[in-house]
């Protein structure tokens, strides 16, 4: 059911563990629906170069996955090259996602917007234009449901 | 690893040789249609009889009372659908679980929507019906009791025998899913006084499509499926006869000596239990500590989610299942394990192990190392394990 790039990623996921002096954390995600990605960053801020990017994740292989490949990509690159970076650029770039998982790529994507907002605002800059989530909605199409609970 | 061990026999089970053997001359010698009155048709009927006859007997039936089906899901639909249906001048009210196999929650569903109405009982902490509930449930309209014989995922045997008598003297009709019980559990229908039972072939080592339904005489059945003389009129369609013949010699085999097949698995599933809740902290046992099938555990690991074990114990060799939602094709975890209480996060991770008479004390050795070097791996990377450790 997954491509051999998937199961490369989950078994060896690349950037896994914690940034001590990150200047960029994002989380996205609920445990309700199993799946949560924590990221961290370390921007440089003259050049605004992500220089090194970790993440954690509690989810499925599809979610431990896109998270590996969504830090693979937007190391080494801008800030707004990584805000750049959309969940189907993830999914290809990991040889596609079977369609029920390809919410895990919204969460990769939302991450990486939810550590850079978390950045911009750390330095009173303006982070209402980019689409960070709230940690309700990500990527969780029951989430709806969830909530009405 | 080159051999690899199978631990997931509440989901399919190998095909007994003998069984397959027994099955075989009806695909190409003996291979009539058995509504026919010659030959090849006079031996395929007597086969289909003499496999009736195995099905009756393992379960304390009368061969008259067997229904042939496709499957434990049919047997599960006709067994609903027909109460339903052929006693609606009675009442429209059904009783079941909360921990029913979605063939029996999806059908009851269905009925809802057509004016039905449905009381879905909760369970204890180990996924128990209480046959107490049952008896305060049942009202002027009820119908049918369905509550299921054992617990596909956390292998919780349920009350039957208290439920059937409550049933008995209420005059309503009691209908049990016994797919995994059959073979596992010693059952007799008329002790136990159930009206309906479903069971399936290719839970106790005979082939996939093949299933039955008894219903005692005197409860009312509408047909299922129409266009032939087949089931009694009850179920057109030309008989699956090897299927039938399968699952006769299987469901023979699997009743002949349960007590020994119990006294092993149990030994292997209580092993395999102690050394993991020994080895893996922040882990818990699933369902009834001994009234369970003797071949379950189901356990979950806090803050990792289910598939991501599953895909790295296949990797090791290891075939098992879960609650997560992930593995299942839909997004919610499994409903059972919201039943006994558990929060989201842990009915994701939860490992459903179902260990069959080829498992070894071994395997479980392997097993119990495996798991634990991969729950770990995979805590290593969640937040949720990062936050407990930090708070803690």
């Amino acid at each position: 059911m997954y491509s051999e790039k998937v199961m490369d990623h989950f078994s060896n996921p690349r950037n896994v563990g914690e940034i001590e002096d990150a200047n960029a954390v994002g989380q996205v995600g609920n445990p309700q629906c199993g799946d949560i990605m924590k990221i961290y960053m370390k921007i440089n801020d003259d050049t605004q170069v992500i220089e090194d990017v970790k993440f954690k994740t509690f989810g499925c292989g599809a979610a431990i996955a896109t998270s590996s490949m969504a830090t693979e990509l937007v190391k080494g690159k801008t800030v707004d090259e990584a805000l750049a970076l959309t969940n189907q650029a993830v999914a290809e770039a990991l040889d596609g996602l079977p369609p029920i998982k390809m919410h895990c790529s919204n969460l990769a994507e939302e991450a990486v917007h939810a550590a850079i907002a978390n950045y911009y605002e750390s330095r009173g800059m303006d982070a209402s234009e980019i689409k960070a989530c709230t940690g309700e909605c990500c990527g969780c199409p029951h989430s709806k449901e969830h909530n009405k609970e | 690893m080159t051999k690899r061990i199978y631990v997931d026999n509440a989901a399919t089970t190998k095909v007994a040789p003998e069984v397959v053997e027994a099955m075989l001359p009806y695909f190409t010698e003996d291979y009539g249609n058995p509504s026919s009155i010659y030959n090849e048709g006079r031996t395929a009927k007597k086969a289909v009889e003499n496999a009736r006859e195995k099905v009756a007997c393992a379960i304390g039936a009368d061969p008259k009372e067997i229904y042939f089906t496709g499957s434990g899901s049919e047997a599960d639909n006709w067994a609903i659908r027909s109460v339903a249906r052929a006693y609606k001048d009675k009442g429209n009210h059904i009783i079941t679980s909360a921990v029913e196999h979605h063939a029996i929650l999806h059908t009851c569903q269905d009925l809802e929507k057509q004016g039905y109405e449905v009381t879905y009982l909760p369970v204890d902490e180990y996924g128990m019906v209480s046959a107490e509930d049952v008896k305060n449930a049942i009202k002027d309209n009820t119908i049918l009791i369905s509550i299921m014989f054992a617990n596909n995922e956390i292998g919780t045997i349920m009350p039957i025998a208290e439920i059937g008598k409550i049933a008995k003297e209420a005059g309503v009709l009691f209908h049990t899913d016994a797919v995994q019980a059959v073979g596992n559990v010693p059952i007799d229908v008329k002790a136990m006084n159930i009206d309906m039972l479903s069971l399936t072939a290719h839970k106790f080592h005979g082939p996939k499509g093949s299933g039955a339904l008894y219903v005692r005489s005197g409860v009312k059945l509408t047909s299922f499926i129409t266009g032939g003389a087949q089931e009694r009129m009850r179920r057109a369609g030309t008989e699956n006869v090897p299927g039938i013949v399968g699952l006769g010699k299987a469901i023979e085999m699997a009743t002949a000596d349960i007590e020994a097949k119990q006294k092993k698995l149990t030994e292997i599933r209580d092993t395999y239990i102690k050394k993991v809740l020994e080895r893996v902290p922040y882990s818990r046992l699933n369902g009834h500590p001994t009234q369970r099938l003797a071949g379950n555990a189901n356990i979950s690991f806090e803050f990792i989610e289910g598939e991501g074990l599953l895909l790295s114990l296949d990797m090791k060799g290891i075939s098992a299942s879960s609650g997560s939602a992930c593995t299942s094709g839909s997004l919610d975890p499994s409903h059972v394990l919201l039943a006994i209480g558990l929060k989201h996060e842990q009915a994701h991770g939860s490992l459903r192990t179902s260990f069959g008479e080829d498992n070894t004390l071994e395997e479980v050795d392997y097993m119990v190392d495996s798991i634990a070097e991969i729950v770990d791996r995979l805590r290593q990377m969640s937040p949720l394990y990062e936050e407990m450790m930090k708070k803690n």
